[in-house]
């Protein structure tokens, strides 16, 4: 199975030999290094920009405005802050011009805490970016939609902000990517280039399986374990945490806890929450490791109590990051600010508690 | 000669029908903004901003532009004081007028954005914004795909980002500035600062220690050259040769041109007549006089057909609707071509 970054440079091989991707560029995104997190590999539309974010994001629309199918990376969602206008322009352009410019461009970016980044690799992005309107917002839990949401992004006419969970870039999926060999040596060999600075490296291609057109669509959750006692609505790295937890408290007899991935945050699966709302009574808790303050879970609770208020048996909650400054270094201080599995499963036994 | 000159007399200002038609489009971009300033002072529109006092440099640039879709032709980043280019391009001036009015038929945005705030795909006149200098940022990304274009021998234009004096302190302009030099892959754009001196209220002299923004170019190999927009001829010769070198050498060019501001930086600044400054409209007249061109009166006479242009507009843009409410959900996402 091909881990998360390998199922990214398998999704950008099949835009850029299919797709029409023009443009797959960023800050060491090309030779030599090829990626920071290695997902851009032995592609043959990469190359290298300067240190400048602004000038990333401004490229890719102009690129897109002048009918290209450009690919940006922000190296790390922590230096996308300073781009927060141009954001909004790529998210306005359409509508400004009353139905003129639509603006094709994907811009990955890898997010969120769980490698002991300290401040400026440890941040989160996707309650700043659901606020981006224009946007379409999507993040993979797992190699084979991270393959086919890129899929998807590149053939989207409008901006679409790609979240990688860079604590799950080394995970291996549990689908095969179709196209994809089924043994890992094999893909390894296949895709993944020798040691930078090798001999091998520097005549190295890639020799890319025949992957083949398997989009996930944009806005589509996916329920991940079936339940009704409670549900946990997540994404990202938390579906794997909630999962697990969810297990643990199946295997203890405390119930059957419903997990549902988003996938995409904007637009949102609002009728597989709601469903999951109905069917648990309100037992739902929202989990994402963004911090607690106008975090995009509080959006989704306030429609959960507006549009289903007189079907809850009890409160829905969130289990969010503390609204801090930012996650510190020391793996005390990261745990204590994220959320982890324990947060979640407290969070739940309470709820499968509550009666009344 | 680039291939859009030859539409052009080889020495135009000593060609008289040239000079007057020249001098036409200046006469009709002063009342369209005169219109524009009367509207948003009589509350039949909101805020004002434009370019009295840039007529010459806007028509010179708008007659010269590669006008068309797609990235053969010119991809044009204007900014908020470009409506004589864009008339001078061909534009009806009722289409700045409905803007202003925010009616439904505004062409550019549906009654969304402020005026001269330009946008038209038809002529790859990209949407004009009024975050300052992010078009400096988002042309290296056009000119990019028009230098991919020429590489693989397809026909392809060039890009023009124009901004402000004071909006060259933001990252955007070095960004600019490295992102058309970057070795081996120069990218064909014309980047022109007009400079008028002040930042709303703040004078230039107080804020940059740059003699010239022209010379911040030439760390970076940069072809630079520095206009005097108030001269018809001169900056007419200054884009012509700046857009030909880009065109054919497929290089950055950057032409800081100095303008006058008649009026202000906007409505934020009482879009009144000020003191002081050069108007190139006057200047122009009193040559062509000079040259037996034209007369007092038939330049007043040009002036009242203009006015008569725009009051005609402002009537019938009084007639249409404004947008309907619920069309604030339209062209949020622009839907695939299969859908």
């Amino acid at each position: 199975m091909a881990n998360l970054a390998q199922a990214v440079r398998l999704a950008l091989h099949y835009g850029e030999t299919h797709l029409g991707v023009t443009d797959i560029f960023g800050e060491d995104v090309g030779p030599p290094l090829e990626g920071v997190f290695t997902c851009t590999q032995g592609l043959k539309k990469t190359w290298n920009s300067p240190l400048d974010e602004r000038g990333i994001i401004g490229t890719a629309m102009g690129l897109a405005l002048a009918g290209q199918k450009p690919v940006a990376e922000i190296q790390f969602c922590d230096y996308i802050f300073n781009t927060i206008d141009l954001l909004k322009l790529a998210g306005n352009s359409y509508w400004s011009s009353n139905g003129q410019w639509n603006m094709p461009m994907v811009v990955m970016t890898p997010h969120g805490a769980g490698i002991h980044g300290s401040l400026y690799h440890s941040h989160s992005f996707d309650a700043w970016a659901t606020r981006l309107a224009g946007w379409k917002i999507v993040i993979p839990s797992n190699a084979r939609d991270a393959y086919g949401l890129m899929l998807s992004a590149i053939e989207e006419p409008n901006p679409v902000l790609y979240l990688i969970p860079k604590a799950l870039l080394r995970a291996k999926g549990e689908e095969l990517i179709p196209g994809e060999p089924e043994n890992d040596a094999d893909l390894r060999k296949m895709i993944d280039a020798p040691v930078m600075g090798s001999e091998a490296r520097k005549t190295w291609q890639a020799q890319w399986p025949a992957v083949e057109y398997a989009p996930i669509p944009i806005g589509k959750a996916k329920i991940v374990r079936e339940g009704s006692d409670a549900a946990v609505i997540t994404y990202s790295r938390h579906v794997h945490m909630a999962r697990e937890v969810a297990n643990e408290l199946a295997a203890e007899g405390k119930g059957e806890i419903r997990v549902i991935d988003l996938r995409s945050l904007h637009p949102y699966d609002w009728e597989c929450i709601s469903q999951a709302v109905k069917d648990t009574g309100g037992k739902v808790l929202f989990v994402n490791e963004d911090t607690e303050v106008t975090n995009f879970a509080e959006h989704l609770l306030r429609r959960t109590i507006e549009e289903h208020f007189y079907e809850l048996r009890s409160r829905p909650r969130a289990c969010l990051a503390k609204h801090l400054p930012g996650v510190g270094l020391s793996p005390t201080l990261e745990e204590a600010t994220v959320p982890q599995k324990s947060d979640i499963k407290r969070e739940l036994e309470a709820m499968l508690d509550e009666r009344f | 000669m680039a291939k859009n000159q030859k539409a052009f007399p080889v020495q135009p200002f000593k060609d008289k029908d040239f000079a007057l038609r020249f001098f036409k489009l200046m006469t009709r971009t002063r009342a369209l903004e005169e219109k524009l300033i009367k509207m948003s002072k009589s509350s039949d529109g909101f805020f004002w901003i434009g370019g009295p006092g840039e007529e010459a440099f806007q028509v010179a640039l708008g007659l010269q532009v590669d006008k068309g879709e797609g990235i053969e032709h010119d991809m044009l980043h204007l900014h908020y004081r470009s409506n004589g280019c864009v008339l001078s391009m061909g534009e009806p001036s009722i289409n700045f007028i409905r803007q202003m009015r925010s009616v439904e038929t505004d062409p550019y945005s549906g009654g969304r954005n402020f005026a001269a705030h330009v946008s038209k795909k038809e002529w790859n006149v990209v949407p004009i914004t009024s975050t300052i200098e992010t078009q400096f940022s988002v042309a290296p990304g056009t000119a990019r795909a028009q230098w991919r274009a020429h590489k693989e021998g397809k026909k392809a234009g060039i890009s023009i980002v124009l901004g402000g004096d004071a909006g060259t302190a933001e990252g955007d302009f070095a960004t600019c500035l490295i992102w058309s030099s970057r070795p081996n892959e120069e990218l064909p754009l014309l980047m022109i600062v007009t400079n008028n001196q002040f930042g709303i209220s703040t004078p230039a002299s107080t804020q940059h220690g740059e003699k010239n923004i022209a010379d911040r170019g030439k760390a970076f190999g940069i072809k630079t050259g520095l206009a005097d927009g108030n001269n018809p001829e001169k900056i007419w010769s200054a884009l012509r040769d700046a857009l030909e070198y880009v065109r054919e050498s497929r290089k950055p060019y950057l032409l800081e041109v100095s303008v006058s501001r008649l009026n202000g930086h906007s409505s934020s600044s009482g879009a009144n007549r000020v003191d002081g400054e050069e108007d190139c409209l006057e200047t122009f007249q009193k040559k062509l006089e000079k040259l037996g061109w034209i007369t007092a009166a038939e330049a007043d006479k040009l002036h009242e057909e203009a006015v008569a242009e725009m009051n005609e507009g402002h009537e019938q843009a009084r007639k249409e609707n404004y947008p309907s409410a619920d069309s604030i959900f339209d062209h949020v996402f622009a839907p695939k071509k299969t859908e």
